[in-house]
């Protein structure tokens, strides 16, 4: 090997054709990947120009050099449209309720799996409780819609058993939300419990014998030494999920919602789609889209800034 | 023997329960409830499914089927597996999880190599590079215009290029590159070793561990995947078995009810619900198959992902 690579920064500068004639291999290696996010990426990107033009899908991509420049006309017609604050508003809330009710559960669940006396019982349930993670979104809404269906569900069959009336929980706009959250819950909470599990698993074992010395009981045990050694975890991965708040699964809701609920179960990324693919506005909902690409960048960045003081090293 | 190794000793045998105090019991019993409860809150949706789809059609009708099945009968799975569409729509799936899942793993690591070694003049621009798509994308919409655009529509390939590299998937590969000890890089180079060979012969035998997490984590997205047929894929011969579930478990039975031919349609309503489920059984078998498998290495691919990118 040539010594240079071994003497780093202090090395002489060197001209491009040096470095290129030296790193060929590397940059050839990685040429797919370049392509790939050029053309599926980056193009994208220049893409967004339709959002102040008059993009008309004849003239496939290269109408976006030739269509007439409207400015903000797209803007503003989303955000003196009726649409605009139901589609924040359900956006928000979604994700928000996700988080409320979704991050303390794989927490609570990983201190409980640790503490199980029964190591086998403990195994046995962790593998089960990944596996809905794995389930595609199509056959999770498709086990949600059959088990809710007014007709032959078996909840609403237990409901009129019980002496109730049928619900017809999915044209009911106040039962998405909950609907939302509860089956993304169910599919996640085993799988996001497994970084709790590692990092309770990571602590200094003297640390529970110095505790036994005390006599402090299990309960003691979960809150003065467990919850504070795994706070960090805690706190990063919720600054990381505050980062993607505005992520709401569009497949998910795709699947779930119809007319009857977009009171409350559509969101941007939905009307984005309904908009642009279905309606052919693709214009008119790129710039909606544009809107949530950016407001979702800012809330990374700021996540990211917010992880890089707590924890004093950058998630990227 | 010191007080430290018999209280070691103690702690670590988890059959204490009957020399515990009345408080920590009641806790031991508590935290056993939560988590019996959280493995049959998991485990009878399942259960259910699996029930109702091998009952008597009049059972499940009736709504007497609550967890365990109520006579037997394999008619549903035989309507099920006599239409056509559910084998083309398997194949399809089988097709795009294997290929997509062999195109994404040797392309992440093919774009996580030049980029795990520290000397590369380009690294830290490629780095931001890829990183950058992971906070901001052009959107559903310049994307689907693009991907039309040069001409996948309707194209098997719809499903691979477009999800060819998840940046999020080859930072954990660098990550697991760059740890690599240098030394071996550096003999092999002595010795005359170009990069295409230490990257096949030193870098990508050496994490074959991450390896593993990746390509579970790519063949569960190929398998999955929906988004993109649904955007890409109009013609029923190329859709994967997604689409077809959706028609059968969110739309309508009736494609599968009537390819069974001649049944009566009192017979047909009563088999919607067996049919439904028939289908999720068919399409999460695969998934209940593997997944307990290699449950080992989804440990480890968490805990990648929260190594520093």
């Amino acid at each position: 090997m040539r010594k240079d690579k071994l003497v780093g920064p202090k090395a002489p500068r060197r001209s491009l054709g040096q470095l290129v004639s030296r790193d060929w291999q590397l940059m050839l290696i990685f040429l797919p990947v370049f392509l790939y996010y050029i053309v599926f990426s980056y193009l994208p990107m220049v893409g967004i120009l339709m959002a102040f033009e008059d993009f008309k899908m004849g003239s496939g991509f290269a109408g976006l050099f030739t269509s007439k420049w409207v400015g903000l006309k797209w803007f503003n017609q989303f955000f003196s449209s009726v649409f605009a604050w139901r589609l924040i508003r359900n956006t928000f809330l979604l994700s928000f309720f996700s988080l409320l009710f979704g991050f303390p559960i794989p927490i609570i669940f990983a201190i409980a799996i640790t503490q199980l006396r029964s190591q086998k019982f403990a195994k046995v349930a962790q593998v089960i409780t990944y596996l809905p993670y794995f389930i595609s979104t199509v056959v999770v809404v498709g086990m949600m819609t059959n088990f809710l269906s007014p007709s032959n569900g078996i909840i609403n069959q237990m409901i009129v058993k019980l002496g109730g009336k049928p619900i017809n929980f999915m044209s009911d706009p106040s039962w998405f939300r909950k609907l939302y959250v509860i089956s993304g819950s169910w599919q996640s909470f085993g799988f996001n419990s497994i970084i709790f599990v590692a990092a309770i698993m990571g602590i200094d074992p003297s640390l529970y014998e110095a505790m036994e010395v005390d006599g402090a009981s299990r309960w003691h045990r979960i809150v003065h030494l467990i919850l504070p050694s795994i706070s960090e975890t805690i706190i990063l991965l919720l600054i990381m999920t505050l980062g993607n708040l505005l992520n709401v699964g569009f497949e998910k809701v795709y699947l779930m919602y119809s007319p009857a609920v977009y009171e409350t179960g559509d969101v941007i990324a939905t009307y984005v789609y309904r908009q642009g693919i279905e309606n052919h506005k693709y214009g008119y909902a790129s710039a909606v889209g544009l809107f949530y690409s950016a407001v979702g960048f800012a809330f990374v960045i700021s996540s990211n800034r917010l992880a890089r003081k707590v924890t004093g090293s950058s998630l990227w | 023997m010191t007080v430290k190794t018999a209280l070691r000793k103690k702690a670590s045998n988890p059959n204490s329960f009957r020399t515990a105090t009345w408080e920590d019991k009641l806790l031991d019993i508590i935290i056993w409830i939560l988590v019996l409860f959280a493995v049959v809150v998991t485990l009878y949706p399942f259960l259910y499914v699996v029930s109702v789809s091998i009952s008597e059609g009049s059972a499940v009708a009736k709504g007497s089927v609550v967890l365990f099945p109520k006579g037997f009968s394999l008619d549903a799975f035989r309507m099920v597996t006599g239409n056509k569409q559910l084998w083309i729509s398997y194949g399809n799936t089988f097709f795009y999880t294997i290929m997509g899942t062999l195109f994404n793993v040797t392309v992440t690591c093919m774009g996580a190599y030049p980029l795990s070694r520290s000397h590369f003049f380009l690294r830290k621009p490629l780095n931001f590079f890829v990183a950058f798509t992971m906070y901001f994308s052009g959107g559903l919409i310049p994307t689907y215009i693009v991907v039309t655009g040069v001409g996948l529509y309707n194209s098997r390939l719809a499903m691979i290029l477009p999800v060819l590299v998840s940046a999020y998937n080859l930072m954990i590969c660098r990550s697991a590159m760059s740890s690599v000890p240098l030394d071996l890089f550096e003999n092999a180079s002595l010795e005359g070793a170009g990069e295409f060979y230490m990257m096949l012969h030193i870098a990508i035998p050496l994490i074959k561990p991450t390896l593993a997490v990746l390509t579970l984590y790519y063949a569960v997205a190929r398998y999955n995947d929906f988004f993109n047929a649904m955007l890409y894929l109009g013609d029923s011969n190329l859709q994967p078995l997604q689409i077809f579930l959706r028609r059968v478990l969110l739309q309508a039975s009736n494609e599968v009810l009537q390819s069974a031919g001649g049944q009566a349609a009192a017979a047909a309503a009563e088999n919607t619900l067996k049919i439904r489920y028939v289908c999720i059984v068919l399409a999460a078998v695969p998934i209940f198959v593997i997944t307990p498998f290699v449950q080992k290495y989804l440990v480890a691919g968490t805990m990648l992902g929260a190594v520093k990118g």
